[in-house]
């Protein structure tokens, strides 16, 4: 296992390394020198070679790369023209807001995926099977701005004053304050410490804040803010989970072990979950870890659609502001956490299934 | 001495005018079988015909204010839907669809909507499937460091939430359609390069690769001729699923206002322009999202229904 691991990582590196070359990359093919760019009107000769001076922007390029990577590798992503913020500040800020969507918007597709298509494996070609297949289908060719919308317009306006109704847009309702649980338990933390900015970190999300402090009413507000842009986000790797898991269950359930089992005088319920369902479980992992890189771009879309002030909000803002600082360090941030996140699945795939890893 | 006299079985006369089939025929046949391909088919056939009669079917011009028709058109704009056999009064001008912000005729828009919609699809999908075959053909044929070099750089693509990347690429090149479809096209490519090396590894080693380089066959009648045909089937499966993506892909760059720049029709940035009218004017939200929808589902069905159809290990068991 633990060369498996040594292997797989050896094998992240190109990739990285590839990662830090296109983004750099990306920011030098802007057209235009950055100089003008950023400083638009105020830029003129004697203030564009200061600004590349001090940028760095007169070295050569390959020397450029290496001051670049040097950078990243001391956790420094570059900083915003708009905010003027660090990329990392910013991120620290935001990124709670965009895991607890995607988090939450996994555990939906989650649970009511997974069993959605463990029924219709059972009971394939019943009726509940069709619906489920027909609607996962739809749930694929989704768009999720849209769908964001509809259920907004549903949910806030046509369902208005009845108990259905929830909030299109925002955190919390005006009004609702949120106090940092480390705050409410007198936790002294130094400010800018390792430990400050883990906790700061998880008091930013709501619900594990509310959570954490016992406030109900900030953790109601906060659900029912949360329901619909999860729900919207939810949608596709809802329904890729349950074809996946239909399908996994399918092929399983026709194995040589289940008739086994079955045989054996084993009950139909033991049978499906405990000799079926573990062994589909292998090609779900697969694509519930495939799909956090989908949420991570419908993110974008979700957090626009619903006002949320999340990475993928401030990403679609530095873009219409051209703020490039922020497309290129948020770019790199999410490609290094995604190829983390594949290497965290395909460690998990090789823990679940001995074969992977010895082969 | 006995004479074996063998009666000659008799031969079933139907066996023998039976006509073989050929995978393509198998394909058609088995995809007709399906209910969902064939809503799939039927979506998309009546897209196909939109997009081509638009400029017949349409009442307005797409871009047409009804300002400037004329007698010009004494309407509100974004006024909710107006057709005559549904009970709206005749003194009014008929909109299936209502009008935009900008006092156009929505229906007019969405048909041509479709026009759009299926050329961002095929657009970039040819321009992936190109230039992945050929850099997938490449790695798994030569093999070595040209493999290696083709396929990390595959893999940094990869590395990238798709349309993250594709976000992060129109950035660069500025805002329009042409750079969102050449960078949906560019995030595409991975996808078509590994298939196609797969399919260029498991037939590199076979007979008749050999049997044509022995013939003398140059490495481009070996890598076009005998293996990509080979290769055509998982391509068309990946393709026609890829159409899908793409379409929705390049509806939301649209959406966030990267791709396609207003007045064109195109159905992603005409529900992003109106995205802030949801609650006044749902019509205007509701139906380009609801087109993207059923473009997207029509090839999503179709790629489905081929990727059963053309499974080679259920070849002899319908055909």
């Amino acid at each position: 296992m633990t060369t498996y691991i040594i292997r797989r990582l050896l094998l992240s590196i190109p990739v990285l390394f590839g990662i830090l070359f296109a983004t750099f990359a990306l920011a030098r093919l802007i057209p235009g020198d950055p100089c003008r760019a950023m400083l638009g009107e105020k830029a003129t000769k004697v203030v564009c070679d200061e600004f590349n001076h001090r940028h760095g922007l007169d070295r050569p390029i390959p020397v450029q790369f290496g001051v670049y990577v040097n950078e990243i590798a001391h956790g420094d992503f570059g900083s915003s023209f708009r905010y003027s913020k660090p990329i990392t500040e910013l991120l620290m800020e935001r990124l709670p807001i965009t895991v607890e969507l995607s988090f939450a918007a996994l555990l939906v597709s989650i649970f009511i995926g997974i069993p959605l298509g463990v029924i219709s494996a059972v009971r394939h070609n019943s009726w509940v099977d069709v619906v489920t297949m027909m609607w996962a289908n739809v749930g694929v060719s989704m768009p999720v701005f849209w769908l964001g919308l509809m259920l907004a317009y549903i949910f806030a306006l046509a369902l208005k004053d009845t108990p259905l109704q929830l909030p299109p847009s925002g955190r919390l309702s005006p009004g609702i304050i949120t106090v940092p649980f480390f705050e409410t338990w007198g936790m002294q933390l130094t400010e800018g410490s390792f430990g400050f900015i883990i906790v700061d970190f998880f008091s930013r999300m709501n619900i594990f804040n509310a959570l954490m402090t016992g406030n109900w009413t900030l953790l109601k507000d906060a659900v029912t803010h949360l329901i619909l842009p999860a729900f919207a986000l939810s949608t596709i790797p809802m329904a890729l989970i349950a074809r996946m898991a239909r399908s996994a269950m399918l092929e399983v359930l026709g194995q040589d072990y289940i008739r086994t089992a079955r045989a054996k005088g084993l009950n139909r319920r033991a049978v499906i979950l405990k000799h079926a369902f573990r062994n589909a479980l292998l090609p779900l992992a697969t694509v519930i870890g495939l799909s956090l890189g989908g949420l991570l771009g419908g993110a974008v879309l979700t957090e626009t659609v619903f006002n949320l002030s999340g990475v993928g909000r401030i990403l679609y803002d530095g873009i219409t502001a051209r703020d490039y600082g922020i497309v290129q360090g948020f770019t790199v941030v999410i490609a290094m956490f995604f190829v983390l996140l594949n290497l965290i699945v395909d460690v998990s795939y090789a823990y679940l299934d001995p074969r992977i890893r010895l082969n | 001495m006995t004479t074996i006299t063998a009666t000659p079985p008799k031969l079933d006369s139907e066996a023998l005018t039976l006509k073989s089939t050929s995978l393509w025929q198998i394909t058609w046949h088995r995809l007709f079988r399906r209910k969902s391909s064939i809503i799939g088919m039927i979506i998309l056939a009546l897209l196909v015909t939109i997009a081509l009669t638009a400029p017949w079917i349409a009442p307005y011009s797409p871009t047409l204010s009804m300002l400037d028709v004329d007698p010009p058109q004494d309407i509100q704009k974004r006024s909710s839907p107006c057709i005559h056999l549904l009970g709206c009064p005749q003194d009014q001008p008929q909109h299936i669809m209502g009008t935009d912000g900008n006092l156009r005729d929505e229906f007019s828009r969405m048909l041509y909507g479709a026009r759009l919609s299926l050329m961002i699809g095929l657009s970039t999908v040819s321009f992936a499937i190109i230039i992945g075959t050929v850099l997938g053909a490449l790695a798994g044929y030569f093999g070595g460091w040209i493999d290696n070099l083709i396929m990390r750089v595959m893999d940094v693509l990869l590395a990238f939430p798709s349309l993250l990347l594709a976000i992060a690429i129109v950035t660069v090149l500025g805002p329009g359609l042409i750079n969102a479809l050449l960078a949906i096209g560019i995030v595409s490519i991975p996808a078509y390069a590994r298939v196609m090396r797969a399919s260029v590894l498991s037939v590199r080693e076979m007979d008749f690769v050999s049997a044509t380089r022995s013939l003398g066959g140059n490495t481009y009648e070996i890598l076009f001729k005998c293996i990509l045909p080979n290769a055509l089937t998982p391509l068309i499966v990946q393709g026609t699923l890829g159409i899908a993506t793409a379409i929705l892909d390049a509806a939301a760059l649209s959406f966030l206002g990267l791709g396609a720049q207003p007045p064109t029709p195109e159905w992603g940035s005409m529900l992003g322009a109106e995205r802030n009218q949801v609650f006044t004017a749902p019509h205007l939200v509701f139906y380009p999202g609801l087109a993207i929808m059923l473009t997207v589902l029509s090839f999503n069905l179709i790629g489905d229904g081929l990727r059963d159809a053309l499974d080679p290990r259920l070849v002899h068991v319908s055909s």
